[in-house]
C-alpha cells in the first residue's frame, strides 16, 4: 500500500478536540515525487518509483547519481518503491505529501527497534528471575533448556540469551490524531518503534 | 529534544493560568460537556499539591462538600479549564498536603499568606517579599563577623 518514509522526531503530549489528553509520536514525512510508473506489461508488476528526502550530492554512489540523473530530479535520500493495484492516480512528476494521512483513521508504522546488544533471557524474553538472597545462585539464570537423554538434545528455537533489538518492527492499527499539512508532520497516538531521528515508515492499510 | 517537538509541547502550555502553589484555595471553572451541551462547573478548594512539568502538569484540589471529602485532580494545561480563581493565599510548610486527609473542622485551617502588593516605586520593595531574602542575608553576615571574631580571639590566644 502507499506509504511515505521519515523519521521520527520524537513523543510529547497534546489534548484532543475533546479537552483529552494524548500521547502523540510526531514523525515528519518530507513530500516525495513520482519517478516512474511500473506497469504489469513491462515490469512483471505494478507500482510506483518515488523518492523522497535530502542527500547530499557527494554521498551519492554512482548508481544512485545515475537514477537522480536519469529522472532529473535533486539527490534523494529514500528512493523507493510502492505497489499498488493500479496507477492511474499519479503520474511522473507528482507530489505525494503527509495529506494522503488526512483521510486514514489507522496507519501501519514500520521501524527499526532499539539496539539492546547481547541480552540475557530476561530482558529479551521476558524470563522470570530467580532468588536474589537466601544463599541462591541462580539470580538470572536461564533455567534448564530441555530433558535428559531423551531427546538428548536441545530443540531449536530454544529461547536463549543473544542479539536484542535493532531488528524491523511493524505495528498495525497506530491512530492518526492530527496532519501538519504545512510542516509536514504526522501526529499518531502512542509510541512508535525505533529510536528518535530513527527512520520510519509509514503506510495506508 | 527536538526543535519541532519541542515548539509543539511549549504550544501546548497555558500562560493564562494564575500562579498557585499548594495550600492556595482557589476555584476551577471546568467545562463539563453533557450530551451535546456544554457548560462551566465551578470546583472550589485547597490545592494539596500540584506534581509533574511541562504540558502534563496536573494539581489537585481538596473540597469539603456536604461533609464528604472530595479530591479532584485537574490538568494544569486542559483546555477545558475555562478559568482559574485564587481566593486566598495560603501559608503552608510542605509542598504537598496530604496531612490534610486526616485533618477536619478547625485542625483542617491553613493560615493566610502575605498578599503580594503592587507597589508602585520600585525603590521600596513590597514587604512581604523582598524583606525575606535580605533579612537572611543580614544573619549571614552577622554570622560571618562573628566567625571572623572568634578566628580573630584563636589568633589573638595563640
Amino acid at each position: 500500500m502507499l506509504g511515505l518514509i521519515g523519521t521520527k522526531l520524537g513523543m510529547t503530549q497534546i489534548f484532543s478536540t475533546e479537552g483529552n489528553m494524548v500521547a502523540v509520536t510526531i514523525i515528519e514525512l518530507p513530500p516525495a515525487t513520482v519517478l516512474e510508473l511500473k506497469n504489469k506489461e513491462k515490469d512483471g508488476y505494478v507500482a510506483i518509483k518515488v523518492a523522497s528526502g535530502s542527500k547530499k550530492e557527494k554521498h551519492l554512489n554512482k548508481a544512485e547519481s545515475g537514477v537522480f540523473k536519469k529522472h532529473n530530479v535533486a539527490p534523494a535520500r529514500w528512493l523507493t518503491e510502492w505497489r499498488l493495484d493500479d496507477t492511474k492516480e499519479f503520474a511522473v512528476g507528482n507530489k505525494i505529501d503527509v495529506s494522503i494521512f488526512e483521510k486514514e483513521k489507522e496507519v501501519t508504522v514500520e521501524g527499526t527497534s532499539k539496539g539492546r546488544g547481547f541480552a540475557g533471557t530476561i530482558k529479551r524474553h521476558k524470563f522470570q528471575r530467580g532468588p536474589s538472597t537466601h544463599g541462591s545462585q541462580n539470580v538470572r539464570q536461564p533455567g534448564s533448556i530441555g530433558a535428559h537423554t531423551y531427546p538428548g538434545r536441545t530443540f531449536p528455537g530454544q529461547k536463549m540469551a543473544g542479539h536484542h533489538g535493532d531488528q524491523k518492527h511493524t505495528i498495525k492499527n497506530l491512530d492518526v490524531i492530527k496532519v501538519d499539512l504545512e510542516k509536514n508532520l504526522l501526529f499518531i497516538r502512542g509510541a512508535v518503534p525505533g529510536a528518535t531521528n530513527g527512520e520510519v515508515i509509514v503506510r495506508k492499510q | 529534544m527536538h526543535p519541532i517537538v519541542s515548539s509543539i509541547h511549549h504550544g501546548n502550555l497555558r500562560t493564562d493560568i494564575p500562579e498557585f502553589r499548594a495550600g492556595d484555595t482557589i476555584s476551577v471553572d471546568f467545562k463539563v460537556i453533557e450530551g451535546a451541551k456544554e457548560r462551566i462547573q465551578t470546583f472550589t478548594g485547597v490545592v494539596i499539591q500540584r506534581r509533574g512539568n511541562g504540558v502534563s502538569e496536573t494539581f489537585t484540589v481538596r473540597k469539603i462538600s456536604n461533609n464528604i471529602p472530595v479530591e479532584r485532580i485537574f490538568p494544569l494545561n486542559s483546555p477545558r479549564i475555562a478559568a482559574i480563581k485564587v481566593n486566598r493565599l495560603g501559608k503552608v510548610r510542605r509542598a504537598r498536603l496530604f496531612y490534610m486527609r486526616d485533618l477536619s473542622g478547625k485542625a483542617a485551617r491553613i493560615k493566610e499568606r502575605g498578599v503580594k502588593v503592587d507597589v508602585a516605586p520600585r525603590s521600596e520593595p513590597p514587604a512581604g517579599t523582598a524583606s525575606a531574602p535580605t533579612k537572611s542575608s543580614k544573619i549571614k553576615s552577622a554570622k560571618a563577623a562573628a566567625a571572623k571574631m572568634a578566628g580573630a580571639k584563636v589568633e589573638a590566644s595563640v
